[in-house]
């Protein structure tokens, strides 16, 4: 044996170092007919690690501190080496991740990627979205600009909005009476905290995943169908070896997001107002409020969810229970679908129709999230609003009327 | 405590409108980050116009220097009034606690005014002070209805008024609308060239906001080549290994 083989084999006496890479990589058989939108977990993860990477060099030079705090960005800005490029690596890093996850979702529910038996893997991912958002809103108040600290100032609001405990909850999250200092300093501290174990929620959603095997655009479960093909016997026959088939592919995928990153860190770092706002170049100042508060763009339907919700008795609670309730919902989603089929293919138009205006539904809210609200946009929120949660509540009544088309045996090409 | 947050926010309420950038319509900069002699100009009205009161603090001299194609000595002799250490940022003497008294509110720091209000808005806003007999220096702005600040150009820009023409809104009322201005005495330059001046001031600060930006530009073009290339070379792998499945 070569000095090479030795090592590995000394290892692997050990610890199971070739047996993970077998079971995970050389021999995971993931379906062979994986189309564009499953480019996205692997992106996921790769924004992951940037986020990571970068934002630990950025922890090197930034300081927690409401006086500091504007300045060391300005800093880090012009002063450290690179400094600029590891902050719009950063930032656009943000808004990326919330793209990919947001087409990886979607290919979920295209595709019936939460059905049995991928219910957990589902769950674990709602969960690992929450945690995004939450690291994504504690990372907005950092720049500590105008609209970092406005931001901030209306979603804990939100919090004190729920009824008798809702002040104490408040001044617990913040620390104090409004956003300050102590603010700043725990947010980052759970900034720096949470993307680790957000790592640790995408390993559980792997594990998961693995043991399940991977869903396909036809929904077929390759597990179940014949086995055998060139590489083991045992093996499904519509399935390859993720590595290095698909480890080649995801490469490929991984210099085309990045060609589309590289445009926005260098050539719109801001995106037009959207990944970075204009008012956040204003130091944060408590007695100037913008005249127009708008979350980042992907908080933005389900704040529109939340103003389009009247209050009840002057609370805005009622609203408050309303954008949880349309974030928790997505939990329930594996059971909320009873179609005979998975996949958007072998599904009828009616539910094609659905999950079209569903996607219109979510952009709007979007967009209305992001404009001061008048009276038709309202209204429009109200709308939209219903429709979101109709989509999920009426799903086991719509999804079973639909007029499916039989599913394949075997996978298409 | 709700009662302090509450009393807290009507205070600052009269503020709000001040904040305000108004609904007015700006025009476009047009302005040249490559033109170094644009800058160099800009930087000159620069420390001699609004340095005393605006700082731009994040904006060390020497750096200003690099970017601008000018010595660290040109620099110390004519473009630093405020320090004599090159590497200082571009600081002012002014309190700002004093400042604010006198201002009603202290001058903001302009290092990152071009990313918060845009050069649009910071050209518009150089050429759009009017006479006014009721604010205290005498003089309003259109697209930062009754600013702090007097129009420290005037010198070089004159004065001007603001013609309004009636307009009905839709409700049928009449309204006073912004139409055009008039210049009602001539100062040291003509209004071409003053507009140069607005414009070389405005590129001035855009580089301040972000002095990178063309280094970035020009970089950007490199990178996306390099991962051009690379995609195509990740994609003629993939289909080279995956030629064996079917």
């Amino acid at each position: 044996m070569s000095m090479m083989q030795n090592l590995v084999q000394w290892i692997d006496d050990r610890y199971p170092m070739t047996k993970v890479w077998n079971e995970h990589l050389a021999q995971y058989y993931a379906p062979k007919n994986f189309n564009f939108w499953y480019f996205m977990g692997s992106l996921g993860m790769l924004v992951l690690v940037n986020q990571i990477l970068t934002g630990v060099w950025l922890a090197m030079s930034y300081k927690p501190d409401a006086e500091l705090a504007f300045g060391s960005v300005e800093y880090i800005m012009r002063d450290v080496d690179w400094g600029w490029l590891i902050r719009y690596m950063h930032s656009t890093g943000a808004s990326a991740f919330f793209i990919v996850i947001y087409l990886h979702m979607f290919r979920g529910l295209m595709y019936g990627s939460y059905r049995k038996p991928r219910e957990l893997l589902w769950i674990i991912g709602v969960i690992i979205y929450l945690v995004m958002m939450a690291t994504a809103f504690m990372g907005y108040l950092l720049p500590w600009g105008q609209m970092s600290y406005w931001g901030a100032q209306v979603i804990v609001n939100l919090f004190s909005a729920v009824p008798v405990i809702g002040p104490d909850l408040g001044v617990w999250i913040r620390g104090d009476y409004v956003i300050s200092d102590a603010t700043l300093n725990r947010f980052f501290a759970l900034h720096f905290l949470l993307p680790f174990l957000l790592a640790a929620l995408v390993f559980v959603h792997i594990v998961a995943l693995h043991k399940v095997g991977s869903n396909n655009p036809d929904g077929v479960e390759i597990k179940k169908g014949p086995k055998g093909n060139k590489w083991s016997d045992k093996a499904p026959a519509d399935g390859i070896p993720f590595h290095p088939y698909y480890s080649v592919k995801d490469i490929a995928g991984v210099a085309g997001f990045l060609f589309l990153f590289a445009a926005a860190v260098f050539y719109a770092p801001e995106m037009g107002g959207y990944f970075i706002e204009h008012p956040n170049f204003e130091p944060a100042n408590p007695l100037k409020t913008p005249e127009h508060i708008a979350p980042v763009w992907y908080f933005t339907p389900f704040y529109a969810i939340l103003r389009a919700v009247p209050s009840i008795a002057g609370s805005a609670f009622p609203g408050v229970v309303a954008m949880f309730a349309s974030i928790l919902i997505m939990f329930f989603l594996p059971w909320l679908d009873r179609s005979p089929v998975k996949s958007i293919r072998y599904k009828g138009t009616l539910y094609k129709v659905i999950l079209g205006l569903f996607v219109v539904d979510f952009i709007v809210l979007g967009y209305l999230g992001v404009q001061p609200t008048t009276d038709l946009y309202k209204l429009m929120a109200q709308v939209g609003t219903i429709y979101y949660f109709a989509f999920f509540l009426l799903m086991p009544i719509y999804s079973k009327m639909d007029k499916t088309k039989p599913a394949p045996e075997r996978v298409t090409q | 405590m709700k009662k302090l947050i509450i009393a807290f926010l009507m205070a600052a309420a009269p503020v709000l409108g001040l904040a305000s950038g108004g609904g007015a319509h700006l025009d476009d900069a047009d302005i040249d980050l490559s033109d170094q002699a644009s800058l160099q100009r800009g930087a000159k009205y620069f420390v001699n116009y609004c340095l005393s009161c605006h700082s731009a603090k994040y904006q060390r001299y020497n750096r200003m220097a690099k970017d601008l194609g000018l010595t660290e000595e040109e620099v110390k002799k004519n473009l630093m009034f405020t320090t004599d250490k090159i590497g200082d940022g571009m600081d002012i003497a002014m309190p700002a606690d004093q400042a604010g008294e006198w201002f009603g509110t202290a001058p903001p720091d302009l290092s990152v005014i071009a990313r918060a209000r845009g050069v649009d808005w910071i050209y518009t806003y150089l050429r759009s002070f009017y006479l006014d007999d009721s604010r205290p220096f005498g003089v309003n702005n259109i697209v930062f209805p009754d600013v702090g600040m007097p129009h420290v150009l005037w010198e070089l820009q004159g004065a001007q008024k603001a013609v309004h023409k009636t307009e009905k809104d839709s409700a049928g009322n009449d309204v006073e609308v912004f139409d055009h201005f008039e210049q009602v005495t001539p100062g040291s330059l003509s209004p071409e060239q003053y507009t140069e001046v607005a414009r070389d001031l405005t590129a001035f600060l855009s580089y301040v906001g972000e002095p990178i930006q063309m280094e970035r530009q020009r970089l950007g073009k490199w990178v996306l080549l390099f991962l051009a290339v690379f995609f195509v070379l990740a994609y003629l792998l993939k289909k080279e290994y995956w030629k064996d499945v079917h």
